[in-house]
């Protein structure tokens, strides 16, 4: 038995993007398009489940939304000539709104789309705010899914994207797609969002879920259709090639009982295998296209490593250095110095990556980064000193929230404990 | 994410040279919009099953061939199409679109191990493919 209300869901999330896309080239402003978008969900959800769902979804969602416009159009010059009569000035708009929108649904093209993401992760916007705007938009999500995705409350997240859309109006954001130059600056930020969806699904920060696979899926939908989009823009693919290597790993990071299982000692029968030939041949095609020595690139670059070893033990760590050293040449951050100092303890041993770490140490923004203290632990405890070890571990539970992380580094303080 | 198997079936007796050109437009677009939306893995038409062989290995160890498509019915599998869905809901949104493009009928089936980028291979090669 099919379950109208999911079919019907499951139309809005393949036709919403381009429907909103279409709309938003007509009113120049996607938050009054997604309104007019939504509106016609609404009605959607009354009538497709009595009379079935259309044969064609998207055109009967367009018309629904244009009846929406011209109604607006209409209230709205009411409330401006409240007394004079509804000239044919009315009567000419509505015929031009009504045609534009026809045409609009007839070829939704590649760049209504574009404009639509461009828009959505427009700099103007907190970047919470451009976040759940794309998940709206361009990914189909429902508010309560995005507020479920990111732990709040469906209240805060329909705030969110209210005060979004209230900026893009107030700012007279146009919706364009930059050229040239600007193009460059502008999608560092649309895939900036993209990555941090992906990373929002792969590692939770808090709350009970390891990772939240979804919001995987959705960064990598938006990947493709990106590179699909912009082919010649080497950190799309870099970017896309980062993600599907990562997400191959997704079978062996969970064990039986949901726990996380970490990369040296994950099953790696489990990694898609596939997905990472997806994943490489998007690394060579950014390679390509010149952008290699870029930070998505280089990140990719790394996983790809791990991809290349069939076990732990095999992994070219000495290599994993040299892209590490030259990721904090272009973007310093004490994460990757902190990722190098354990490459570093993989390739010339654990004293020397102690030693890396320690000239960490005064880091402000790893004081508590419960990674720190962790990733130390485990150095130690492979230098045979374990009373340290175990303070490091304490160290480290003190401050994470996230229940599997705890379960890992408690199971880690157990084995220590019968040691020394 | 998941694949599926999109096959539509078209009957015996059907003449693609009746495909008018709203037709021909209507499947372009589809299929552009489910390469825009990174869904659309592969997509094959059939020759005709009048032009298919069938085999079916025999109890002392030999293969029978024989002319003609391996099950007698009215409509056979015509073209098909492999899509990567977030689940069957959305394997079904999109096969709607086919039916209505192709103006056919059609069955989706997860496929829950393939070799195609994103699939999962066989348990019996996961080992292998990975050495």
């Amino acid at each position: 038995m099919i379950d109208i209300h999911r079919a019907i869901e499951a139309v809005w999330k393949i036709e919403s993007t381009r429907l909103i896309a279409g709309i938003a080239r007509v009113t120049r402003d996607i938050g009054i398009a997604e309104e007019l978008a939504h509106d016609a969900l609404v009605a959607a959800l009354e009538q497709w489940p009595e009379e079935g769902i259309p044969d064609k979804p998207a055109a009967w969602l367009m018309t629904a939304a244009k009846r929406r416009a011209i109604d607006s159009l209409r209230r709205s010059r009411m409330l401006e000539q409240k007394h004079g009569e509804l000239g044919r000035e009315l009567e000419l708009q509505q015929r031009r709104l009504s045609e534009a929108m026809d045409q609009a649904l007839d070829q939704v093209i590649d760049d209504d789309v574009l404009r639509l993401i461009f828009t959505a992760c427009h700099p103007v916007l907190t970047v919470e705010g451009r976040i759940a705007l794309t998940l709206r938009v361009a990914c189909g999500l429902t508010t309560a899914e995005i507020a479920r995705s990111f732990l709040v409350s469906e209240k805060t997240l329909g705030q969110r994207i209210f005060r979004a859309k209230k900026t893009l109006a107030e700012a007279r954001v146009p919706c364009e797609t930059p050229r040239g130059d600007e193009l460059r600056q502008r999608l560092e930020s649309v895939l900036s969002v993209v990555y941090l969806i992906f990373n929002e699904g792969y590692t939770a920060a808090f709350g009970e879920e390891w990772m939240r696979e979804e919001l995987c899926n959705d960064a990598l939908r938006l990947g493709r259709m990106l590179a699909e989009l912009l082919p010649e823009e080497s950190q799309v693919h870099a970017l896309l090639a980062l993600m599907e290597l990562q997400a191959s790993r997704t079978a062996a990071r969970r064990g039986p009982t949901g726990e996380a299982v970490l990369l040296p000692e994950q099953d790696r029968s489990l990694w898609d295998h596939a997905q990472i030939q997806r994943g490489m041949a998007a690394l060579d095609r950014a390679q390509q296209l010149g952008g290699g020595a870029h930070s998505y690139a280089l990140q990719a670059a790394i996983v790809a490593c791990h991809a290349r070893a069939g076990t732990a033990a095999e992994t070219d760590w000495e290599r994993i250095v040299f892209l590490y050293d030259a990721l904090l040449q272009i973007s310093p951050s004490p994460i990757v110095a902190l990722n190098r100092a354990v490459a570093v303890g993989m390739a010339q041993g654990p004293a020397a990556g102690l030693r890396a770490l320690d000239a960490l140490a005064p880091e402000p923004a790893l004081a508590n980064y419960h990674l720190l203290p962790s990733v130390r632990a485990d150095l130690l405890a492979k230098l045979g000193r374990h009373a340290e070890a175990r303070e490091e571990l304490h160290r480290a539970l003190a401050m994470t929230d996230n229940a599997r992380e705890q379960n890992l580094l408690s199971k880690k303080l157990k084995q220590a404990t019968f040691k020394d | 994410m998941p694949q599926y198997l999109v096959a539509s079936y078209f009957p015996d007796n059907y003449n693609p040279s009746t495909e008018d050109e709203a037709m021909v437009r209507a499947i372009d677009e589809l299929n552009e919009e489910m390469i825009a939306a990174g869904v659309r893995l592969l997509v094959g038409g059939l020759a005709p099953p009048s032009q298919a062989k069938s085999l079916r290995s025999q109890p002392d160890g030999g293969v029978l061939i024989t002319d003609g498509p391996f099950m007698e019915a009215k409509e056979h599998v015509g073209g098909f199409c492999i899509l990567e869905a977030a689940d069957m809901d959305e394997a079904l949104a999109w096969a709607r679109k086919g039916v209505i493009a192709c103006r056919a009928r059609s069955e989706v089936r997860e496929i829950p191990y393939s070799s195609l980028p994103s699939g999962t291979p066989h348990p019996s090669r996961q080992h292998r493919e990975e050495s």
